[in-house]
């Protein structure tokens, strides 16, 4: 049984691929509550698919990815803060405009490469088993960076996202707030990218915390919960990935879905038969 | 309670106009609300209640004249004006618990980096008493009941320690009982001088439980004593077709234009007030 544990980690690009999993897991989950509860989910879709055009880039500059991703998901995101609140348009508009034409662009540069179709899958459903030590530093350092932010800063981002108008009263600046949230999630999109992929990155940003949301009544309980389930959600997707033979990014997301499923029908408060017992009670 | 350094303190607006963009919600009005007072801000939906509130905090901007408070326009970071929204305004199913939100109310006073300390802890707790929620501080505000959630908001503006309160449709939505509270509360709050500002369609309560009502539609209609606020003349003026008079009674329809239904307790006036004269 311990063999089995351990048999897949001998290989060194499997221990990196356990890192990058659990960095990513955790990152995203965090980060995801708040996506959740401000109702961001379209939003960190788009960011993950406008980031291409930034790839693509990189790509034909014989750049660092991840860099590329970085630098395309802060533009996007400054595009969307200063469209939806300047141009007078309601934010999913700017984003719907923003996202599309972005993915256009990418595909577009993409298209222009010869071997075009197999980076593009790599960077559409990531590739963990092909993180290379320099990606893990930025991912490294990239979590840390977000994580801290967050951390330092949990009690302006908890008001700001409960209750933006006192925020506002006193004196927390809650746009300044938001634009810093919309750049913590373009990063963590980046780090998600080499290994769940554009396509999956979404799921990890919402599944996770919307299973926390379930089982929780605290955003600091939420949160914490919400890293433990992307955390086993990405370790127990690597090993399916070695023993089945399958996608790694498409199992961690199916195990987190999994999870989420069991809470949304047992989850003490908020699950359906908690829900449906009260209902009968009354 | 101390009335910072120029002497009476008092909230004051001169010729105050705000609103969004095309006719503004409210037009020139003018009024002095001395220290400790409490004020019921009275008049049909859509009046400019709410914006005279979102003006006064600074989520608005006035568009012409002024606020003063103490003889300072209001602001910065240990704002001494609360504010209690309209519980619509308010997401019940965020993960927050009563304490955390009552907390809330401390965090003008902290800076960016700074957690909590047993000073605010103690305020918070002070103002779980002084509500009668202290059992409740565990709790996610969405399990409350709607008089318990108005409580728990009410606390954390306590919580603020503020001069001057505001109260935006405080009376709506809530039972018997809680309107009971609030009253005592506001009683309460008169012993500590704080000033209070309450919108409400209830022109009963305005009448019997306020020395001093403003009538509000876009301009200040009236402000004063109640017995001087509510005259027939300055009732058809607010409420144009909407009031009746019948043999020295006021009968107004105040169903609702542009008003929205929020919670299941959500209680409409269709039933008509009757106003003294």
């Amino acid at each position: 049984m311990i063999a089995w544990l351990t048999d897949p980690f001998t290989l060194e690009f499997m221990q990196r691929a356990l890192l990058a999993s659990l960095i990513v897991g955790v990152l995203c989950s965090v980060i995801g509550t708040f996506v959740v509860l401000r109702a961001m989910a379209f939003l960190g879709d788009a960011l993950a698919h406008a980031i291409l055009p930034g790839v693509a880039i990189a790509y034909l500059l014989g750049a660092n990815l991840l860099l590329g991703a970085l630098v395309a998901a802060i533009v996007v995101a400054v595009g969307i803060g200063v469209f939806s609140r300047r141009g007078g348009l309601k934010e999913d508009t700017a984003i719907g405009i923003l996202f599309a034409a972005a993915l256009a662009f990418g595909v577009l540069l993409m298209s222009t490469v010869r071997s075009y179709a197999t980076d593009l899958t790599h960077i559409l459903f990531g590739n963990v088993l092909g993180v290379s030590a320099s990606d893990l530093w930025l991912t490294g350092i990239l979590a840390v960076i977000v994580l801290t932010v967050l951390i330092a800063f949990f009690k302006e981002f908890q008001l700001a996202s409960f209750d933006p108008i006192l925020a506002h009263m006193l004196g927390k600046r809650p746009e300044t707030l938001r634009f810093t949230m919309l750049i913590l999630l373009a990063l963590t999109i980046v780090v998600g990218l080499q290994t769940v992929g554009v396509g999956l990155v979404a799921a990890m940003l919402v599944t996770p915390a919307a299973t926390a949301y379930l089982l929780t009544r605290r955003l600091a309980t939420m949160m914490v919960v919400s890293a433990v389930i992307g955390a086993a959600s990405s370790v127990a997707g690597l090993y399916a990935s070695y023993y089945l033979d399958v996608a790694s990014g498409a199992a961690v997301v199916l195990i987190a879905t999994a999870a989420f499923l069991l809470a949304y029908a047992f989850a003490p408060r908020r699950g359906l038969l908690a829900r449906r017992a009260a209902r009968h009670a009354v | 309670m101390s009335t910072g350094p120029g002497g009476d303190a008092y909230l004051s607006l001169g010729g105050v106009t705000a609103g969004y963009d095309g006719r503004p919600a409210l037009q020139d009005v003018t009024m002095d609300i001395p220290h400790g007072a409490q004020v019921a801000i009275v008049g049909p939906n859509g009046a400019g209640k709410s914006t005279l509130f979102k003006a006064l905090v600074g989520l608005l901007p006035v568009r012409s004249g002024q606020v003063l408070l103490h003889g300072h326009a209001p602001g910065g970071q240990a704002d001494p004006i609360a504010y209690v929204p309209q519980r619509e305004e308010i997401d019940w199913s965020f993960p927050v618990t009563v304490h955390d939100v009552v907390m809330m109310g401390r965090f003008g006073r902290l800076g960016w980096l700074r957690r909590p300390r047993a000073a605010d802890r103690e305020v918070v707790a002070r103002c779980l008493d002084e509500l009668g929620i202290a059992e409740l501080e565990k709790r996610a505000i969405g399990e409350l009941s709607g008089g318990q959630q108005q409580r728990v908001f009410l606390a954390r503006a306590l919580a603020q320690e503020p001069h001057v309160l505001l109260l935006d449709e405080p009376f709506t939505g809530v039972d018997v009982n809680a309107r009971e509270a609030l009253l005592t509360l506001l009683a309460r709050l008169r012993d500590q001088h704080i000033t209070v500002l309450v919108s409400t369609h209830d022109m009963e309560i305005a009448a019997k439980r306020f020395e001093l009502t403003a009538l509000l539609n876009h301009r200040l209609i009236a402000y004063g004593a109640p017995a001087s606020v509510f005259t027939p003349e300055h009732l058809s003026e607010a409420f144009g077709g909407q009031a009746l008079f019948l043999d020295g009674m006021v009968v107004i329809d105040q169903c609702c234009p542009g008003h929205v239904g929020g919670g299941e307790e959500h209680r409409h006036s269709h039933e008509p007030h009757a106003g003294p004269r």
